[in-house]
């Protein structure tokens, strides 16, 4: 294969990977939802041991996700980790204390106390979301960064991707748009979260309570995912030359790619319409399995995301723009391995199938039957 | 700004990655053993159909799954880090080092983290041999997830399998089979997870003595004795043959850590290893002091471990900086090799590779290729001493001899005591008088974080002995970091510390707490 396929299948491995880790984070909106759905210990205890039957996976995506995108783009890895390091650090800390809360909750003797370990969660799906949105947000809002491989011949400070923004990445939070992609993506892992708790837990009392709160963030997540995708059609965006790699502000760019490229159109209309299918489903009251949303909403998620990726990366666009310096700004071809890495890479990702239907038969094995109160009082491993 | 480095900058980012990774270190090398203990076990029960079997596994799952989640927990931080705080590191290797990080994750984090899942919730959901097998492969993601970030610390090590390119600024890799077998990558990779089996073997033989000081659990105790003890004499075996590989390889490959590890400023023929020593602590480079107080030395040791040959000329300190020796390579003949340079000679051939870098990158964005094919050949040719270009004084290229020293001499000596106490353990057991050696079941017991201390002593060895380098002669640290501000990566330091610190007491609580309710109840509450 060539070296520019290549960029575009390990752009498209890098979409599939940011676009599965948004629909797992239902993790994190459900974790955030604990309390308003959970109004008894067993009701929360059952909530927790929903969602904590899946934070490995929402966690190893991520972190395959950065390793991805450092073995295909480095120079991205560099830049933006290097560069943005507040936000990049708030996310990470945020993660860090999921990773032991749902272990240590209500293990006895556990030093910092139960509620800790819950605002561990909470802290986790509220700000593992906004952030994650607001740095993503970037990759079309563009940050201030200068990129100079020269540098690495000055003995002094050989850095070569070097950040302007004033406060290392947490200026991104200014920015309307990151900000309001960081609460569209809160308010959707919190409607999947709710549809995933719908689908897999056997309780009157937290179904009802799930109803209604599937309004009540269905209702923001359609506000800000619309106002985002408004605001990315109608704004300039960062085109490349293909010829020369020289990159220019073009007007209506993202909607160019939209209609330049049908079938990432076509997914992402698809998607929404999934979404909004699955957030409807459980909503009909008439409805009689209406546990079912999540089937839709989270393959909706998926494709929707996937197609925002593309948007990003394909058709001659900088995926990581620099608004101070235009020519710094990191396309799929510029940041990319090399074409050897790539390959060997590409082998690899043959894995990916095989490592989803082993994921796939393993959830249908431990969800086959929903989680009631019985089980929770069994005894067996929990939470 | 002035456009320097900030080296306060490069301190912190040494002191965030050092601490990370020390407590990441001990939690991974418990779950890297304590799955394949717990899968045995299991094995055992599956065979045997024996309940008792069922409750022993059951017990060290539940301990095995307290330390697996924090292993997790500081992990995250050290993939990220590289980017955070070595942003010009990520650059300039990342196109061989950032392909192992994808490979595990895709190859072993999804095996790890679907099959735990299993392993923890799938007892009355799955069929028995599926249980089974979750165990055995969530072990083997583990293990998998260890083998990855080996090499890639290998890799740096001993770079190979790469090409520098000039015009992307960065080094390239040419043969993923290079990288994966070389000899650094498989010593590295067999000897640290042998060692994480030690260390869990020390746990469970641990634990299960305090069972018997109590007098509680007996059976437990003792058949998770068993289990435990034969894994550890078998690993160990295994650990040694594996440190020897491995240090065979650094004197290949890193004289200069190997100097250190035996306190070695004066290199001569058939140079003796020091079994136990003090080292001068005002020895400086070249004064000629004696570097010991006092020792106790094996004659022409080092040279065999080191070169195969009784007679091998091993370099000390002092040799390295002042170049004019002969590395010894056993087939190759007096003659045909080559001298070594001086380091200052090294540093003036990096300072041509680097401004031959520049020259060619100015030459060729202004079309004059005659100039440009003249610098990158001279990058090529001076390109092996790259890294030497950023260093300012030769001694720059010493690392901390006192801590490589000691850190190497502890971790040998905690190594052989432990295959003592195995066979100790092994022959009380099979004598079935071992609950009456109150003095062994005590020494076993406090012998759990000697388990540890011997391990982190390895890694100090490994990480500390490559001063100044992060990639062995090609990037030293201060070329490798990120342009952010020291208080950012100070502050962040102060918060990882007492977050890391917070989680490791809670652990420890739990821990014990579950060990005290011990395995009649499962360890739940």
């Amino acid at each position: 294969m060539s070296l520019l396929s290549l960029q575009h299948y390990w752009w498209m491995i890098i979409s599939l990977l940011a676009s599965l880790l948004v629909f797992l984070m239902f993790v994190q909106g459900g974790q955030t939802l604990i309390y308003t759905l959970g109004k008894t210990e067993t009701e929360r205890k059952i909530i927790v041991n929903t969602l904590g039957r899946k934070w490995e996976f929402t966690f190893t995506t991520l972190v395959t996700f950065g390793g991805a995108f450092f073995a295909s783009f480095p120079l991205f890895y560099s830049t933006s980790f290097g560069g943005a390091y507040w936000i990049w650090m708030i996310i990470l800390f945020a993660f860090v204390i999921q990773a032991i809360a749902y272990e240590f909750r209500t293990k006895p003797n556990n030093f910092l106390g139960q509620r800790t370990f819950e605002i561990f969660l909470f802290i986790n799906g509220a700000l593992g979301t906004i952030l994650i949105g607001a740095a993503v947000s970037t990759f079309f809002t563009g940050s201030e960064f200068v990129v100079n491989k020269l540098n690495l011949t000055n003995l002094a400070n050989p850095i070569i991707s070097r950040w302007q923004g004033p406060a290392y990445g947490l200026e991104a939070v200014l920015n309307w748009r990151n900000i309001d992609l960081g609460l569209t993506l809160f308010f959707l892992a919190r409607v999947l979260g709710i549809l995933y708790i719908l689908n897999s837990v056997d309780n009157d009392a937290i179904a009802k309570r799930s109803h209604k709160q599937l309004w009540l963030n269905a209702i923001p997540f359609l506000i800000f995912f619309l106002a985002y995708v408004f605001a990315l059609m109608i704004n300039k965006g960062f085109a490349v030359e293909p010829e020369t790699g020289r990159i220019y502000m073009e007007p209506y760019k993202y909607w160019h790619n939209l209609i330049e490229m049908p079938v990432v159109a076509i997914l992402f209309v698809v998607g929404v319409l999934l979404v909004l299918f699955g957030i409807i489903r459980p909503l009909h009251k008439f409805n009689t399995c209406s546990s079912q949303g999540i089937w839709f909403a989270g393959p909706g998620t998926v494709l929707t995301i996937f197609a925002l990726f593309l948007l990003a990366g394909f058709n001659n666009t900088a995926y990581y723009p620099s608004t101070i310096d235009l020519q710094s700004s990191l396309t799929i071809m510029n940041s990319s391995s090399s074409h050897y890495t790539l390959t060997a890479m590409s082998y690899v990702s043959l894995m990916v199938p095989f490592v989803l239907a082993y994921i796939i038969y393993a959830w249908w094995s431990l969800n086959r039957k929903k989680i009631t109160e019985e089980e929770m009082e069994e005894g067996g491993h929990a939470y | 700004m002035i456009d320097q480095i900030d080296l306060s900058m490069v301190d912190w980012a040494r002191a965030q990655f050092a601490l990370t990774a020390i407590y990441h270190w001990l939690f991974v090398p418990l779950t890297l053993g304590l799955s394949f203990i717990v899968a045995i076990m299991e094995t055992i029960y599956v065979r045997t159909g024996n309940p008792e079997w069922k409750k022993i596994t059951k017990f060290w799952m539940i301990l095995f799954g307290i330390n697996f989640a924090i292993g997790i927990a500081t992990g995250i931080i050290l993939e990220f880090q590289f980017g955070t705080n070595w942003s010009n590191y990520s650059w300039f290797v990342g196109d061989i080092f950032g392909a192992p990080l994808a490979i595990e994750g895709i190859m072993a984090f999804f095996l790890e983290s679907t099959f735990i899942a299993i392993m923890f919730f799938g007892w009355n959901k799955v069929s028995k041999g599926f249980h089974l097998a979750s165990s055995w492969l969530t072990a083997i993601g583990a293990n998998l997830s260890a083998l990855w970030i080996l090499v890639a610390n290998a890799w740096m090590q001993n770079p190979i399998g790469m090409e520098f390119n000039p015009d992307t600024a960065r080094n390239e890799m040419v043969n993923f089979w290079e990288i994966l077998f070389s000899p650094m990558a498989v010593n590295k990779f067999l000897h640290t997870v042998s060692n994480g089996y030690v260390i869990a073997s020390l746990f469970v033989i641990g634990i299960s003595a305090w069972f018997l000081l109590n007098k509680r659990h007996v059976l437990t105790a003792k058949r998770s004795i068993l289990v435990a003890a034969i894994f550890g004499i078998i690993t160990s075996m295994f650990l040694t043959f594996t440190g020897d590989g491995s240090a065979y390889t650094v004197a290949q490959k890193q004289p200069m850590k190997l100097a250190a590890m035996e306190g070695l400023y004066e290199g001569k023929a058939g140079a003796g290893l020091v079994a136990f020593g003090i080292l001068n602590p005002s020895r400086n480079p070249g004064d000629g002091e004696d570097p010991f107080l006092m020792k106790i030395e094996v004659p022409r040791l080092l040279s065999i471990l080191g070169y195969r040959d009784a007679n091998a000329f091993v370099p000390g300190v002092d040799n390295i900086i002042n170049g004019g020796f002969k590395p010894w390579f056993k087939n190759i003949p007096d003659e045909e090799r080559e001298m070594t340079y001086s380091v200052a000679q090294k540093i003036e051939r990096g300072k041509l590779a680097i401004s031959a870098l520049r020259d060619y990158k100015t030459a060729s964005k202004a079309g004059d290729t005659i100039l440009a094919t003249i610098s990158k050949k001279n990058l090529e040719e001076n390109f092996a001493y790259f890294g030497y270009g950023y260093l300012n004084k030769p001694e720059s290229v010493i690392p901390n001899v006192q801590l490589t020293f000691y850190s190497f001499h502890l971790m040998v000596m905690l190594g052989i005591y432990f295959i003592l106490l195995f066979i100790v353990v092994l022959y009380f057991l099979n004598h079935g008088t071992i609950e009456k050696q109150r003095w062994l079941l005590w020494a076993a017991l406090w012998t759990i974080p000697l388990g540890y201390l011997a391990s982190q002593a390895g890694w100090v060895v490994a990480e500390v002995g490559r001063q100044p380098w992060v990639i062995q002669d090609l990037l030293p640290t201060i070329a490798a970091v990120s342009m952010v501000e020291s208080a950012s990566v100070k502050t962040t330091f102060w918060i990882f510390a007492a977050l890391f610190t917070a989680l490791l007491i809670a652990e420890v609580m739990i821990m014990v707490r579950q060990i005290k309710i011990g395995p009649n109840d499962g360890g739940q509450k």
